[in-house]
């Protein structure tokens, strides 16, 4: 009897503490990625990295200007493209929409956002490489901007339906249409909220190298206008880290860095100062 | 559509375009109609997506028909495509990743959402939520340069010596391969089967534990007896999620798998995966035909994920509204 009650409380014990142990694992991923990048990315990173254009190859030393302005814009493309749309279509959903069509938009939204990257790049490729014959920046925002509508439309529909009714009702009651409750009133008081899930949806594409690889495809050079092929972040890192040149997995390192930088600084910052609730769904 | 009250009163009657735009409810239809088609966009981009996919692969489909998914050569210049290899290195490669990640995640967000106290539970979540958030090309880099000369140094070799009589532990120790792609995998796709679990378990209500805990049960005991069973299909749904993210994921599978179209018993093989193949291929097929093929494995890829991501959702959904619909915890 008491022999059967101290084998069920170790065995409370041994299994609690084994899923902090799990929680333990699982966290100091984080810590351990990030440490291990700076430790090597770290000193690598030199104002020259920033300002200046790859190396010629066998020559040491470059940097990734190209890449970095590449990377943003893709970015500002993928907010053209995506944004509007994940925006619009968040406000049908939560304002006019009725039973139907709603449902099949959010369903196909929650389902376009576990497409794998890379068929997302074959699609933009199909759609904007094989008519244009060649590979440009277009096709590369484009690829992005797909990946972010799904995200912005949930977020913006769920942020939207966070918004109390008496707001909107005070808004009636002034004599607004509903067109004009829903951009002066409604959206606004939502806005940190879409705000929110635009610039994590960014966050997440800004590190995407998949649809990238057949469609910005890549460059040592600037890339001038919007229909050449231009360099990324997430590509060249890709292209170093697998290179056969030590200079390139130094620099891979480095970019690496940068790249989850930003991404972590984005996320951090957004989560902390824009983000009040859960009404954020990250899937 | 609701009708808008109209605040317009009768005895006013100049008329200035401001004032016309406010009163006419015809901009509610302008707005409805503007934003129905951001929504439908979202519909025309899926549909188009799969048109896009389908067309461009029929040349393939039209050659190899079935065949395709049980032959095993891959040869870009005779022009005979199979996609065995491919198909079996994505599986096993998924495989492995859950088999290590769906534990961790569940110990994990069962202590997250049983034993931690709030504060530190949501902050827990913060960090796993940006571990969801690096960029996959990042865990390849760690794969290349840390995990794969480990695997190849000590890892392998010490499973050779203890678990060798398995087939699954056998050959030369090349650091890249399955199992590695498996590990780097299940790094990644930890968070997504810790975040979901925990929500699900969340979701089962607070007198369920009480009960047990009432009638004796110890903490492990009304944890894993009753709230877990109570999550059982959410926490599927989580493992359903993560999956499809493990068949779909292309960077960091493509950095450390080994780039070899082989099906093999051991898991030391360098093997092969959809996602990688499409990233190494793509760019530089030349021909119709291998495009072709390349598009119908991307068709394939999203199939299993479309229907992977459905039954997922599906099984959330379950749970979390029968939970929920009991008593909010």
């Amino acid at each position: 009897m008491n022999l059967r009650l101290a084998w069920r409380k170790s065995l409370n014990v041994v299994m609690l503490s084994l899923t902090g142990l799990c929680a333990l694992l699982t966290v100091s991923a984080l810590f351990f990625i990030l440490g291990y990048l700076v430790w090597n990315g770290g000193k690598d990173l030199s104002w020259s990295f920033f300002t200046h254009l790859p190396a010629p190859v066998g020559e040491t030393g470059g940097g990734m200007a190209n890449a970095i302005v590449g990377t943003l814009k893709l970015l500002f493309l993928a907010a053209l493209f995506g944004v509007p749309v994940g925006l619009l279509g968040g406000v049908y959903l939560a304002e006019f929409g009725g039973r139907t069509v709603p449902f099949l938009v959010r369903y196909t939204a929650d389902l376009m956002n576990g497409v794998p990257s890379i068929v997302m790049g074959i699609f933009a490729y199909a759609l904007l490489v094989v008519p244009l014959h060649h590979f440009s920046t277009l096709a590369g925002g484009m690829a992005l901007g797909v990946m972010v509508i799904p995200t912005v439309l949930r977020n913006t529909e769920s942020f939207l339906r966070d918004v109390p009714r008496s707001l909107r009702e005070g808004s009636f009651a002034l004599g607004a249409n509903k067109w004009r409750m829903i951009a002066t009133v409604v959206l606004p008081a939502a806005s940190r909220g879409i705000l929110t899930g635009v610039l994590l949806a960014l966050a997440r594409v800004a590190g995407e190298t998949a649809p990238l690889l057949f469609t910005a495809f890549g460059n040592r050079y600037w890339s001038p206008g919007w229909m050449q092929p231009t360099s990324s972040l997430p590509v060249v890192i890709y292209t170093y880290a697998t290179g056969p040149y030590e200079d390139w997995h130094q620099q891979a390192w480095a970019a690496g860095l940068v790249l989850l930088g930003l991404v972590l600084l984005t996320n951090i910052l957004v989560r902390a100062f824009l983000t009040r609730g859960t009404a954020y769904e990250r899937t | 559509m609701a009708t808008t009250p109209n605040a317009a009163t009768p005895t006013e009657f100049t008329v200035t375009p401001r004032s016309l735009l406010r009163r006419w409810t015809g901009a509610d239809e302008i707005a409805h109609l503007i934003t129905l088609i951001a929504a439908a966009m979202v519909l025309l981009i899926a549909a188009l997506l799969v048109y896009q996919l389908w067309v461009h692969s029929a040349e393939s489909r039209a050659k190899f028909g079935w065949n395709f998914f049980i032959t095993t050569t891959w040869d870009p210049v005779a022009g005979d495509f199979g996609a065995l290899p491919f198909i079996y290195g994505t599986l096993v490669t998924s495989a492995v990743a859950l088999l290590i990640a769906v534990p961790l995640g569940v110990g994990a967000a069962i202590f997250l959402a049983e034993l931690a106290p709030p504060k530190l539970s949501s902050s827990l979540t913060f960090v796993s939520d940006l571990l969801a958030a690096v960029p996959s090309v990042i865990y390849g880099l760690l794969g290349v340069f840390l995990l794969v000369p480990l695997m190849r140094i000590s890892i392998q070799p010490a499973l050779k010596k203890s678990l060798g009589f398995l087939p699954l532990f056998k050959g030369p120790a090349f650091g890249v391969g399955f199992l590695t792609a498996g590990i780097v995998l299940a790094i990644m796709i930890v968070p997504f089967v810790l975040s979901v679990s925990r929500e699900v378990l969340l979701a089962v209500p607070r007198d369920q534990r009480e009960a047990a805990l009432a009638l004796g049960a110890t903490k492990w005991e009304s944890t894993w007896k009753v709230v877990v069973p109570a999550a059982r299909i959410g926490i599927f749904g989580s493992v359903f999620l993560a999956l499809a993210r493990a068949l779909g994921e292309t960077m960091a599978v493509t950095m450390v798998i080994g780039n070899n179209p082989r099906i093999a018993a051991s898991l030391f093989t360098p093997g092969y995966s959809i996602a990688a193949v499409l990233a190494n291929e793509f760019s530089e097929a030349t021909g119709n035909l291998y495009l072709s093929a390349l598009i119908e494995l991307g068709l394939v890829l999203f199939l299993l994920t479309f229907v992977l991501n459905g039954l997922a959702r599906l099984l959330i959904l379950i749970t979390t509204a029968r939970g929920s619909g009991v008593l909010p915890s």
